[in-house]
């Protein structure tokens, strides 16, 4: 048995940790909610220059072709340093789209660019309130165009190339448009976390090639985002650790009725729960990335097993942590609501908490899945 | 990561299945024995050739096997439905106190017969007036040259009633405070003046008992620790409560709900594709794997040689509320028919009920879910106690409800 990172990969995270720590305090956060930016620019750069973008790029295309325990551990991270990047879109998303589904030529043309940081992608799936039905794409690819109204696309405004989600004659197909066109419009949509951009992108015959030249499974579509949603497990598990760690250091200093309130056993209990939900989220996270890493017939149940779990495990953790704060947890100064924040978006970002029950009893029955 | 034993293990794994499949007892006439008789038996075989108390040192009866290969071996008895519950407590918490504290005569004397099942062990601990709060007990031991006379009365003693020795803490000085004040014996279960009555439980079934002390004369010799160091030695039987405690939740998991959903209908569908059963079912699913790959990093620590971590300590206060919310959801998915116990007629034999009935002592014994929350909060989170207004003061003028 041995359920356990390397001691290399332990070492990454350490490293990780000081990097974020020193370059990504919740200052950090706090300076791109309060401003009009959609990320830290100057972070993403330093992130890059890590090769943290590269993770699991192969070599051949400027990688560091290394497996996804290393990003899942870096997923962490930035979860638990609430980072105000577009890693997600660009590493999770846009990057294994690319290789996954790209031509050569598209995979060599895109990926050393987004390996090195020098390009950000992100993916447009959302059209319209409600789950994502992929047979009931609005968005149309004609010839080598694409039109269509997308959102909310996360970090679009910092993007250069976009996988769009759309439908031609011939099925469901993954788009490549970059963003510096006549044909892309993006504006700015706020959404209930600023310290990360969204965006409406209206795409009016913008000019687009479909990845791989070809039509994709919807099948294939969801095992690119069953792998996402364990890397977003991971990241919603940081999240998670980082509430309970500001609730525990709340409760130990604030107190009330001469003593520390982190005494009271309705506080206690409340810190126990977090911490069973967050160690639930970890194991079954630890699953997930195994499955995902060693390419498991077992990935959609451990994906979603995984997904629930940091949905879950994150949104009590930033819920309660505010609810330990007591009135000052409800302040812009406390940095309790940035936690509320990212667990919530990331909650949405691909499905939501009741699509992936859905999905996971899915694994558990064989039966197939469709929705997302 | 990977799943695999390293080729250690897998020699181990390999030389236990061997046994277990030439000596596992197949035949009538073990089946036709009591439970308690079988257990005996099947200790003994296993005791004679070397695979009874794994963990333990060889002059103990042991083979001196490590962690990981103590859990190997459980993995591959288990796949046999052996009884083995007989000897959790004496075996699994009483043996390392007696290792622990015993003299070197004794620990010769009484810990082979323990690991051969001869010998059956109790743990006479909890009191009306002390249960999550143990130490405040209150059954007396007054010297008396160079024995003890013991009064009181112990309550929720497993196996009791079978039990040939118990270990006990009793109260030697009640002018000190609560914890100094205990003092820690083994006593013969048959020794004039021990009085046993089984306490029937909701279940209707009755594995604990109440056990009477009246003048039970003890030798001074029996007692492991000084004289006041009673709180200390029953921490070392408590601290292999954990390991002891927790085995029974069964049958109980999620491919018994898939199993049902899909068998009954709701709204003229299979249950099973109704949005709110597959909401519920998920949700368990997260606690049951999460406690299984949670099992997994431990025993990643122990394959390497190193303590597993406070993780663990999530396993009853998950694994009992599940049993129960489960048990319940299913009930109310087979209807009305949910209620029926008689195992000719329930679904599935009637172990939905049974885990039902049984849930509610899951969630108390070896430490309620509040108790097990509280260690959480202290031990992993270091959260400070909630302030005990007995401290310090002599025992007597403790206020008592």
């Amino acid at each position: 048995m041995n359920f356990e990172f390397s001691e290399e990969q332990h070492l990454l995270r350490d490293q990780a940790r000081a990097l974020l720590a020193e370059f990504c305090p919740t200052d950090t956060v706090r300076a791109v909610l309060d401003s009009d930016n959609e990320w830290d620019q100057s972070l993403w750069e330093r992130v890059a220059d890590m090769g943290w973008t590269a993770t699991v790029i192969p070599e051949a295309y400027g990688g560091l072709g290394l497996s996804h325990y290393e990003l899942a551990i870096l997923a962490e991270e930035m979860g638990r340093s609430v980072a105000p990047l577009p890693f997600s879109s660009s590493v999770y998303l846009a990057s294994e789209a690319i290789l996954a589904f790209g031509s050569e030529g598209q995979k060599s043309e895109w990926l050393p660019k987004l390996a090195s940081g020098e390009c950000v992608g992100t993916v447009a799936m959302w059209e319209r309130p409600g789950a994502l039905a992929l047979e009931q794409l609005a968005t149309r690819r004609l010839g080598d165009t694409v039109s269509g109204v997308k959102s909310p696309v996360p970090d679009a405004g910092v993007a250069d190339v976009v996988v769009v989600l759309a439908h031609s004659d011939a099925g469901l197909e993954a788009c490549l448009v970059p963003m510096d066109q006549a044909g892309v419009q993006q504006q700015c949509v706020m959404t209930l976390d600023g310290s990360r951009g969204h965006s409406t992108l209206t795409l009016d015959n913008a000019q687009a090639e479909v990845l791989g030249h070809n039509t994709i499974e919807p099948s294939a579509w969801e095992r690119l985002i069953d792998g996402a949603a364990v890397m977003f497990a991971w990241e919603q598990l940081g999240v998670a650790e980082s509430a309970l760690t500001q609730a525990r250091d709340y409760a130990l200093q604030r107190f009330a009725f001469g003593r520390a309130i982190g005494s009271y056993q309705a506080i206690k209990h409340k810190l126990a729960a977090m911490y069973v939900k967050n160690t639930l989220a970890r194991s079954n996270a630890y699953y997930g990335v195994w499955a995902l890493a060693e390419n498991s017939a077992d990935l959609p149940l451990a994906a979603a097993t995984a997904r629930v779990a940091g949905i879950q495990a994150a949104a009590f953790a930033a819920e309660e942590n505010i609810q330990t704060h007591g009135g000052m947890g409800f302040t812009w100064e406390f940095d309790c609501h940035f936690y509320y924040r990212r667990a919530k978006l990331l909650s949405l970002v691909i499905g939501s908490e009741a699509v992936w029950q859905d999905r996971l009893v899915s694994g558990l029955t064989h039966q197939p899945t469709v929705a997302m | 990561m990977d799943f695999n034993d390293t080729p250690a293990e897998a020699r181990f794994r390999e030389e236990a299945v061997t046994w277990l499949s030439h000596n596992v007892p197949t035949d009538d006439a073990f089946w036709a024995l009591t439970p308690l008789e079988q257990a005996k038996l099947w200790q003994k075989r296993k005791y004679d050739d070397g695979w009874a108390c794994l963990g333990w040192a060889t002059e103990f009866g042991g083979r001196g096997a490590s962690p990981i290969e103590e859990v190997i071996w459980r993995q591959e008895e288990a796949r046999y439905e052996l009884p083995t519950n007989f000897f959790l407590i004496g075996q699994g918490m009483i043996g390392p106190t007696l290792m622990a504290w015993a003299t070197a005569d004794d620990k010769a004397r009484y810990l082979p017969p323990l690991a051969s099942g001869e010998e059956v062990w109790c743990q006479l601990f909890s009191e009306p007036a002390g249960g999550s709060d143990l130490a405040a007990l209150r059954t007396r031991a007054e010297p008396d040259g160079d024995d003890w006379i013991i009064n009181g009365q112990k309550i929720w003693t497993s196996g009791a009633h079978y039990a040939d020795y118990g270990v006990i803490v009793v109260r030697t000085d009640p002018t000190l405070p609560k914890h100094k004040g205990l003092s820690y014996f083994y006593i013969d279960m048959r020794a004039p003046g021990v009085e046993i009555k089984p306490i029937k439980q909701l279940t209707g079934d009755a594995d604990f008992n109440e056990v009477y002390f009246t003048d039970v004369r003890v030798s001074d010799r029996q007692r492991l620790g000084e004289v006041g160091q009673g709180w200390q030695v029953a921490l070392t039987t408590l601290m292999n409560e954990r390991a002891a405690i927790g085995g029974g939740i069964g049958k109980m998991d999620v491919d018994l709900a898939i199993a049902i959903a899909q068998d009954v209908e709701l709204d003229g569908q299979p249950a099973i594709d109704n949005a709110a059963v597959r909401t519920r079912i998920a949700d368990w699913y997260v606690q049951e794997a999460g406690l299984k790959y949670t099992g997994y990093r431990s025993l990643t620590a122990l394959s390497r040689g190193a303590l597993p971590g406070p993780e663990n300590s999530i396993g009853k206060l998950v694994g009992a509320p599940k049993m129960q919310a489960m048990a319940s959801f299913l009930m109310d998915l087979l209807g009305a028919s949910g209620a029926i116990t008689d195992e000719a007629l329930a679904v599935k034999a009637g172990i939905i009920q049974r885990a039902y009935m049984g849930a509610p002592g899951m969630r108390i014994a070896g430490g309620t879910d509040e108790i097990m929350a509280n260690i959480i909060a202290e031990r992993v989170l270091g959260l400070p106690q909630e302030p005990r207004l007995d401290k310090g003061i002599p025992f007597t003028d403790v206020p008592t409800g």
